[in-house]
């Protein structure tokens, strides 16, 4: 299984300006508002949409070389896509929207195979009308798979379907991939559902990638909370459930550079490994440790980075443990009073309500796995996990 | 009743059909996918057989298909194929006449496919053959069927144009609708009446198989 490499750039109609890669079995999520290009990126990828300068390969095999001249028709690439209406053939029950899309001799076993593996086996024989919007996108993944891709394309695939719904289907589409050994790219504007599913990250705007590497590098930069609505800047840290203190209502997660988080008390076995974000505007800075207050999480550490966010406000870095940093949003008048500068011992308060199961933003692989050895996780710098290399396996 | 008029009215309306079901779901998916300039004049022409009157047509058929034009000539040298006062005349007049019954709602069945179905086909794999055979003509069927009663209807009713290049021969090019202009011509009420039944009930089975199919189309429209 080869990687998926991506070099787009054009004037018009629609500027772009794009450079990224995909590992076999990683997901990369491209992120931005609406009308930011992710969908023609997408298009272009699978053929569908030409682009005046591009280059876009699989491996060493390329799909569109324009230098070359080269560009591929879609039926010639191995390619499976999950348009954002599913795009199912209203005419054909879900047995046969899979099965007209498989190449093999038995296409009507494969297809019964596919379903079953995205759970809808009993279903077959429904035509798409008749089949829930959840049910729908699973034929529609079903039939993007059927073709047995060399990279896997979704196109906001959850925006057509209600949160409760959304829910399950995240969790499939993480147990999915684990057997998948094929380059994933999610195009999605809602930055939670990358979290949960991407390894990497893309951010668009109007066509041009501003930002994109390992999610928790590309989280953790504050100039791509302004790009991305609705997600502040904030850290991303990675952790293991140690120990429940049920008297209380409290679980005590381990960072994965040292030191301690409490959080309200979550049902998932000692040893998980989870993610945790702390918004940057929910961490405080203290010079000295404060004991007099109701924040129970404190964590100590050196000022690494101060960076100006607007006429009020300033963004606090403070490495707070090997390869593990925190963000704190303060104001400027604070700033100057406490006198920061790099390089200062501080105090990092995290109000534990932050901490709350929405924030813990658990992958639900890792969740679901957790019955194996979870696998060390990334420092949170991410640089350990360059562009081609693979996701550790899981 | 004039069983050899009915039998010509049959056939050419059947022919008629046959010509136009290809050729018609080519112009007619042509126009609904495509963006060219030329669309809207294309469409233009297309309805004039509808607002003409059919003497205009049948003059002008006249004239292209006649001796002294060179398509006349030129028909007639090639292959032997005089369009005056001929079946096959007839059948290429009828063609014409109807090409704004078929195309149309043949354009409208394949423009109300979504572009997402024909790009999910290629993304499946599918050649472009194969996503008109598997997904674009079972979805624009109804739209097809539609086209074909209405051109069969309209082809058994047309007079004017049927006078003018076809004359009144019969067996050769005498229809249904011009016999009944004969019968009552000759005061034979009877005889005009039996065939004019004849021809409402041909009509009335196709205009009901126009809307029961769009009734159908609609339906899976609605399932989308």
């Amino acid at each position: 299984m080869a990687a998926l490499s991506v070099r787009l750039r054009q004037a018009a109609p629609i500027p772009l300006d794009a450079a990224f890669e995909c590992a076999p079995g990683e997901l990369l999520a491209l992120v931005g508002p609406s009308g930011s290009g992710k969908t023609t990126l997408l298009r272009v990828i699978a053929g569908l949409a030409r682009c005046a300068q591009a280059q876009v390969a699989v491996g060493a095999e390329p799909w569109v070389d324009t230098q070359r001249g080269l560009v591929l028709a879609p039926q010639q690439r191995r390619v499976g896509l999950v348009f954002q209406s599913y795009a199912l053939f209203p005419h054909l029950s879900a047995l046969h929207n899979v099965a007209l899309a498989s190449g093999r001799a038995d296409a009507t076993g494969h297809a019964r195979e596919l379903l079953a593996r995205v759970r809808l086996d009993g279903l077959a024989e429904r035509r798409p009308a008749q089949l829930s919007g959840g049910q729908q996108q699973r034929v529609a993944l079903a039939r993007a798979l059927a073709r047995e891709p060399q990279v896997l394309l979704l196109d906001e695939p959850f925006s057509a379907v209600d949160l409760a719904t959304r829910q399950s289907l995240y969790a499939e589409l993480a147990e999915l991939r684990r057997s998948l050994a094929i380059p994933i790219v999610l195009v999605t504007h809602d930055l939670h559902e990358a979290q949960r599913l991407a390894d990497r990250l893309a951010v668009l705007e109007r066509g041009t990638v501003v930002a994109s590497g390992p999610l928790d590098e590309v989280l953790a930069r504050p100039d791509v909370a302004h790009l991305v609505p609705g997600v502040d800047a904030g850290a991303l840290l990675h952790c293991q459930v140690r120990e429940h203190d049920a008297r209380y209502g409290l679980t005590l997660l381990q960072l994965a550079g040292g030191g301690m988080l409490r959080v309200p008390q979550v049902d998932l076995p000692a040893g998980t490994a989870v993610r945790v974000r702390i918004p940057a505007r929910d961490v405080a800075l203290a010079l000295s440790p404060p004991g007099d207050v109701s924040i129970v999480n404190r964590l100590p550490g050196e000022l690494v980075a101060l960076q100006p966010l607007d006429a009020t406000h300033i963004e606090a870095q403070v490495q707070v443990g090997p390869g593990v940093r925190l963000r704190a949003r303060v104001t400027r008048e604070a700033s100057d009073r406490l006198a920061l500068v790099l390089g200062l011992p501080v105090w990092c308060l995290v109000k534990s309500v932050a901490l709350d199961r929405a924030t813990l933003l658990m992958t639900v692989e890792e969740v679901s796995s957790s019955c194996a050895p979870p696998s060390v996780p990334p420092p949170a710098t991410g640089s350990a996990r360059g562009a081609g290399q693979a996701a550790p396996p899981r | 009743m004039d069983w050899e008029a009915t039998r010509i009215s049959l056939a050419l309306a059947a022919a008629t059909c046959a010509v136009l079901l290809p050729f018609g779901i080519w112009l007619g998916r042509r126009l609904a996918t495509t963006d060219s300039r030329s669309k809207p004049f294309i469409e233009a022409a297309l309805m004039l057989p509808l607002l003409l009157p059919p003497t205009v047509i049948g003059f002008y058929l006249l004239v292209a298909f006649g001796g002294a034009s060179p398509l006349g000539q030129w028909l007639d040298r090639m292959v032997g194929l005089r369009l005056v006062f001929t079946f096959e005349g007839l059948l290429a007049a009828s063609v014409l006449v109807n090409l704004p019954f078929m195309v149309q709602p043949v354009q409208r069945a394949f423009a109300a496919i979504p572009d997402s179905l024909r790009e999910a086909a290629w993304v499946s794999g599918l050649s472009p053959w194969q996503t008109l055979w598997k997904v674009e003509l079972p979805l624009a069927w109804p739209g097809i069927l539609g086209g074909l009663a209405l051109t069969f209807a309209h082809t058994l009713g047309e007079f004017g144009v049927v006078l003018m290049v076809g004359g009144s021969i019969a067996g050769e090019t005498k229809t249904l609708s011009i016999a009944i202009y004969d019968r009552v011509q000759a005061f034979d009420n009877a005889g005009a009446n039996v065939m004019s039944l004849v021809l409402v009930a041909f009509t009335l089975v196709a205009l009901w198989v126009v809307f029961a199919t769009g009734e159908r189309g609609k339906r899976h429209l609605r399932e989308r």
